[in-house]
């Protein structure tokens, strides 16, 4: 089934993100429209790792865990699959720095003039994963992240935090400041994105997703809104149950 | 509106029963006006006018049939490629008996069988205005269904069947206006054409008209008012949604929202509640009572309609007035036939602009977002819940809706 | 060599706002008019529906609605002195892209600028003396008082369905209103949008203190509105995702909701879409327009003869515009000549955010709406008396929370760690007990010598054209007003009950990478004086006079509250003076 997508991945070259893909055209006499969404979002399926290799997502599963480590009532970071969705966005557009401005000369300024690197966040945590190994298997005897007790973790994390370690390539803090944005994106954003499988970032705080009609709940004040979560995906209820 | 128009228009509805007027020649500006305006009754142009094209009845339109489909001929006054070279006669006999220059037989998606009821003066004024119209060279190649129905003489029995020829008669027993409601539905209107159920061979069950017909991937709903879909619309509802495409009820949407943009939002006031008045008078059967639907499916019906669709259409599906359809009032909703539920479902719909109403708010799609399970759950609790216990919809007919529409070109 | 296209009567540069209510009046006046529109066209139900709408991450944080810095950007620096660099990617605004422009994702605050405000430099200078505004300071009158534009902001309510509670109905007080609004002619066409329990909670605190609490003017209908053009609206359902985001119910107003579908009925209207105006061409005299070049999506080069011009485009790019097409004198601050770039002016922002107690305080902050709030406006413009302050201007402070998104509204009181179990575990503990207005203090941005727009002398847009140059830093007055009213806002938070108050100054240097608001405005501002300004009283421009510059370019500066209200009734009072006043007379000054 063709839909209006497929037509123009070519003409997308500058309009990379923007929501109707037509081309250039005349509008009169009607308000356009056509059937089927214009932009409907892409779904993450489970599946191998489209980014990361195996090495390097074992890597930031842990440090997912550790960002946000598990508790009795919610998971971390792993198990909510920030490191999916991470893997995700750093495979498509994010993860290229589509979109953004790349023209050069590259020329580093103050922090108020904004981020000057020519490096993509995919290229920032290529070389961040591997700054981070190799600091730790030359200062643990050989072993990787994942493979350090997690307060062992908390400390390598804390020293690239504070400064005090250098990656090759790479400013290691920046690296940690893009995982401190990152992963809890991961948490927090719809499920579709790959990430709060089970929306349960959402039901740790109590965000009930996409419901979209408040109006009885305007008025209530002093109450916890008590519906469950729902994604753009939905929720188990939406599925009859079979009996 | 001009003067002139508002008188013409007046003398067009002198004229409807085509008893009253006078034989009126080509330059005869009244015979021009009532024919324009028999025009518009009848929609030519939604056929005979290939949208966008500026080109109005050059024709060369494809029109759908259960049966294959049709290519509609050009009907401006150009000599070689229009009609202009007919005579009165042949045009007439066109219109009314269905039968084309050269004696062959039309196929009924030209509805002579309706067209039938009007007056040989009607038929003549329609010719004047036509006459009138810019001559454009479009050479259509009118085409032939698939065998045995490429047989002309095949039209033959179906006329036999089906075509019973003659002129509107009004009941005596009726007021004027619903006589002219009659005359205008059963007549030019043609409303019967999509909304009267067909027999295999595509001919109408007149026992059971107006009461739904599923075409072109949309279905027509029941429109009758005794007992059917419209028993909740007042007469100036159903005139305000022809003359706008939306009342505090609905909105037209699909193939009804041409039929309200080149038809019925140009009719008089008058004639609108002509058919109002008729359509209400027209017996229909009581809707089903509630239908026995799976109690699971209806608990994940009523959870995505909360979550999705209570937005716009409300928790309790009342909608806005003129903006969000009402469900419970919505005649589509409770039809026998939920294609156009699953249609707008899956793919969206957008509601028809008009003069008075032009927000024409479209309802966005869910078919890429829902599965076949959700939206069969979803179509059966709206159906159920609104739609006065409406028959249930299953995973399988999901499955069908969407290979149908798949294959769509419209 | 671009293909020329037949010529038409005006053509209009943007499809936004100003573009479309330009649009409308002009094609209703008989016009051939034709509008072209650099993004895409947007659509309710395909491009934003409530099915998808309400993703965070995709529009909020990757920007997905806005304008791609890949398309064009522009430069930024903090003082003259410095190299200015791109904005690789946005923060501090985000400009819109499309059909609709910024109308499709704002969040309907829809104010009323002061009647001092319009006066703002003889106001100050009879009140204040002229010594007590800094020396470097540019503000000016704007050659048009606010009883000039009185029925235009009324057009724009009403067309607008805007929700919400008059203060001055003909001078007459009215209480739960806005004491200090201008006067005006009747009352809003729709009632308040409904109040969630933080705002309610504020305004209680509020009129304990003494101060006269009102609900925010919202563009997002309290109830279903059909506006004086036939066009409806469906009633608001406070869905928590209006900023940054389409909405999918129709009932936010935007040209969408309010405009577009009438004005496309118009036959004598056209728009084309996804089509890129790159200048303004003049005739050989260089004093008038001949029309516009622009540049579709295949990179084909057209050019649209008109007799009239309206550039409606985003502020910056209006000036820009100007700046390549070559129309005005350039500004330059050093010498304080010229004109276009000039007056260049933002908004002071700060936030306070507050915690209470978690057992007590349950708010909902995703039960939201673009415009909910109550706010107080005791601090705005010239409402107290500033002298023994040190400072002039100011700005409305409301809780305005519009939204509880996760992503950012994650607030943890001062010191918990950034990341691990304790931040876990402070996120859950406060996200429905902390209040996080986001824009609570809505403060002026006066206008400088030293801040203003040129064209950058390095980096350049796809088609090798300059990009424009921003430079732009707080000066003193503003942060001192900043502080001042932070200060008072943080107290009635303070008087709610919150068990912390956290307040967050607006700090120098102006950080182009954090957010605070899209109301970039000046660089080409209207005025009374050619010298000093780029435009006369009606949006004209002097050098060209069939050329009209809308938006809020055209603010001489900026003044404490959001300025889509004033932008729409500028458009409406320049639509009024074309119509009776320019055709009359075209190619020729208004009241020249």
């Amino acid at each position: 089934m063709l839909n209006r997508r497929t037509f123009l991945i070519a003409a997308a070259v500058w309009f990379a993100g923007t929501t109707s893909l037509t081309r250039a055209s005349l509008v009169r006499e009607h308000m356009p429209w056509s059937p089927f969404p214009s932009d409907e979002p892409d779904i993450v399926r489970p599946g191998p790792w489209q980014f990361f290799t195996v090495d390097e997502a074992v890597a930031m599963e842990a440090i997912a865990d550790r960002i946000i480590p598990p508790d009795p009532e919610t998971p971390g970071g792993k198990q909510a699959g920030c490191t999916v969705f991470l893997d995700r966005q750093l495979r498509g557009p994010y993860g290229s720095s589509a979109g953004l401005y790349r023209s050069g000369p590259f020329i580093k300024g103050s922090k108020e003039q904004g981020p000057q690197s020519p490096l993509t966040p995919a290229e920032l945590y290529r070389k961040g994963l591997a700054g981070l190994d190799k600091y730790c298997k030359a200062n643990n005897g050989g072993k990787g992240f994942a493979e350090l007790a997690a307060d062992q973790q908390d400390g390598v994390l804390k020293k690239i935090e504070a400064g005090e370690i250098a990656f090759e390539g790479i400013d290691a803090r920046g690296f940690f400041d893009a995982l401190l944005k990152d992963v809890p994106e991961g948490f927090f954003s719809d499920p579709i994105h790959g990430g709060n499988i089970d929306m349960v970032g959402w039901k740790m705080i109590g965000f009930p997703g996409i419901r979209y009609d408040y109006r009885d709940w305007v008025g209530r004040h002093n109450e916890r809104y008590p519906n469950p979560p729902v994604s753009i995906m939905g929720r188990a209820d939406w599925t009859p149950q079979k009996s | 509106m001009g003067n002139a128009r508002t008188i013409a228009i007046a003398l067009a509805a002198l004229c409807a029963s085509s008893r009253v007027c006078e034989s009126a020649g080509p330059q005869d500006f009244s015979a021009v006006e009532h024919g324009r305006y028999l025009a518009i009754a009848a929609d030519c142009g939604s056929c005979h006018t290939n949208p966008d094209s500026h080109q109005p009845f050059a024709g060369g339109r494809p029109i759908e049939t259960p049966f294959g489909f049709l290519v509609a001929p050009n009907i401006t006054p150009d000599r070689e490629t229009g009609i202009g070279a007919w005579t009165d006669e042949e045009f007439d006999a066109a219109v009314r008996q269905g039968r084309s220059r050269d004696g062959a037989r039309l196929y009924p998606a030209m509805p002579f069988p309706y067209f039938t009821h009007m007056s040989r003066q009607d038929v003549a004024d329609i010719r004047a205005y036509l006459n009138t119209i810019e001559p454009v060279h479009n050479p259509v190649t009118v085409n032939r269904l698939p065998f045995p129905l490429s047989l002309r003489d095949s039209m033959i029995a179906w006329d036999a069947l089906y075509f019973t020829p003659g002129e509107f008669r009004a009941d005596p027993s009726k007021s004027a206006t619903w006589n002219r409601g009659a005359y205008l539905v059963q007549g030019p209107g043609h409303c019967g054409a999509c909304h009267t159920p067909k027999t295999l061979l595509g001919g109408d069950k007149s026992s059971t008209a107006l009461q739904g017909y599923t075409l072109q991937g949309w279905t027509a709903p029941d429109i009758t008012g005794g007992q059917g879909s419209l028993h909740g619309w007042s007469v100036e509802d159903i005139v305000v949604y022809l003359r706008t495409g939306h009342n505090q009820h609905a909105a037209a949407a699909g193939l009804m929202s041409e039929v309200v943009d080149l038809s019925t939002s140009r009719l008089t006031d008058e004639d609108l509640k002509a058919i109002a008045v008729y359509l209400k008078d027209v017996s229909g059967p009581a809707p089903e009572t509630a239908s026995a639907a799976d109690p699971a499916v209806l608990t994940a019906g009523g959870a995505i309609f909360q979550d999705l669709c209570a937005a716009c259409h409300q928790r309790d599906g009342t909608g806005v007035p003129y903006m969000f359809p009402d469900l419970a009032q919505a005649a589509t909703v409770s039809a026998k036939d939920p294609t156009t539920v699953l249609r707008v479902i899956l793919q969206g719909a957008q509601s028809v602009a008009t003069e008075q109403e032009p927000t024409g708010p479209a309802m966005p799609a869910f078919g890429w977002q829902l599965d076949d399970a959700q939206i069969a759950a979803l179509a059966t609790y709206v159906r159920n819940h609104f739609g006065k216990g409406a028959s249930p919809v299953s995973e399988g007919d999901v499955r069908k809706a969407r290979a149908a529409l798949a294959a769509r070109t419209n | 060599m671009p293909h020329k296209l037949p010529a038409k009567d005006v053509v209009i540069v943007g499809l936004g706002w100003t573009g479309s209510i330009m649009a409308y009046e002009l094609a209703d006046a008989g016009l051939d008019v034709v509008a072209i529109e650099r993004g895409p066209w947007r659509n309710t139900a395909t491009d934003f529906p409530p099915g998808y709408a309400a993703d965070e991450l995709r529009y909020r944080i990757r920007h997905e609605l806005f304008l791609r810095p890949e398309q064009t950007t522009f430069t930024f620096r903090n003082k003259m002195n410095q190299t200015a660099l791109p904005i690789r990617s946005w923060g501090a605004f985000m400009p819109p892209n499309g059909v609709g422009g910024g109308g499709v994702h704002w969040n309907a605050e829809t104010w009323r600028f002061l009647p001092s405000d319009f006066v703002v430099r003889s106001h100050l200078t009879q009140r204040y003396g002229a010594n007590f505004l800094p020396q470097d300071m540019t503000i000016q009158d704007w050659g048009v008082t606010y009883d000039d534009l009185e029925p235009h902001y009324d057009r724009f309510e009403y067309l607008c369905g805007t929700s919400g509670q008059a203060g001055n109905v003909k001078g007459q007080i009215i209480d739960g209103g806005n004491p200090f609004e201008g006067a005006r002619s009747r009352p809003y066409p729709n009632p308040p949008q409904q109040q969630p329990f933080g705002p309610t909670l504020f305004a209680k605190a509020a009129r304990d203190l003494g101060y006269k609490p009102f609900p925010q003017p919202s563009g997002n209908m309290s109830r279903a509105y059909r506006n004086p053009l036939g066009v409806r609206l469906g009633p608001c359902t406070y869905c928590g995702f209006c900023e940054w985001f389409g909405c999918g119910n129709y009932s936010k107003a935007s040209p969408q909701t309010t405009i577009l579908p009438v004005l496309v009925r118009k036959a004598n209207f056209s728009a084309r879409d996804n089509s890129e105006v790159t200048r303004i061409n003049l005739d050989a005299s260089g004093k008038r327009a001949t029309g516009v070049t622009f540049v579709d999506v295949d990179g084909n080069e057209w050019e649209q003869p008109a007799d009239l011009v309206i550039l409606s485009a985003y502020t910056i790019f209006n000036v820009q515009l100007l700046l390549l097409s070559q129309i005005g004198k350039p500004y330059d601050p050093v010498a304080n000549t010229g004109v276009i770039g000039r007056n260049f002016t933002h908004q002071t922002i700060s936030d306070v955010t507050s915690f209470f107690d978690p057992a007590k305080f349950v708010f909902n902050p995703f039960i939201a709406s673009g415009a909910i709030g109550m706010c107080i406006d005791e601090f705005n413009g010239d409402n107290f008396d500033h002298g023994p302050h040190g400072f002039v201007g100011g700005g409305y402070m409301g809780q305005v929370q519009t939204n509880g998104r996760p992503i950012e509204t994650a607030p943890v009181p001062p010191g918990t760690l950034r990341w691990g179990a304790q931040w876990k575990k402070a996120v859950k503990e406060n996200y429905q007990s902390a209040l996080k207005p986001g824009t609570g203090v809505h403060g002026s941005m006066y206008s400088y010598r030293d801040v203003y727009v040129d064209l950058d002398p390095t980096y350049k847009d796809r088609f090798g054209r300059p990009l424009a140059r921003l430079t732009m830093d707080f000066h003193d007055n503003e942060l001192k007003q900043n502080r001042f009213l932070t200060d008072k806002f943080a107290g009635i938070f303070q008087a709610m009950g919150a068990r912390q108050v956290v307040k967050e100054y607006r700090t120098g240097p102006y950080d182009v990478t954090k957010y605070q608001t899209t109301h970039l405005c000046g660089g080409a501002i209207m005025g009374t004086d050619p010298a000093t300004s780029a435009l006369n009283r009606y949006q004209q421009c002097w050098d060209v006079p069939n050329l009209f510059v809308t938006g809020a370019s055209a603010f001489p500066q900026n003044h404490g509250y959001n300025p889509t209200g004033t932008v729409a009734a500028l458009a409406y009072w320049t639509a009024d003076a074309i119509r009776g006043k320019y055709l009359k007379n075209p190619d020729h000054l208004i009241d020249g």
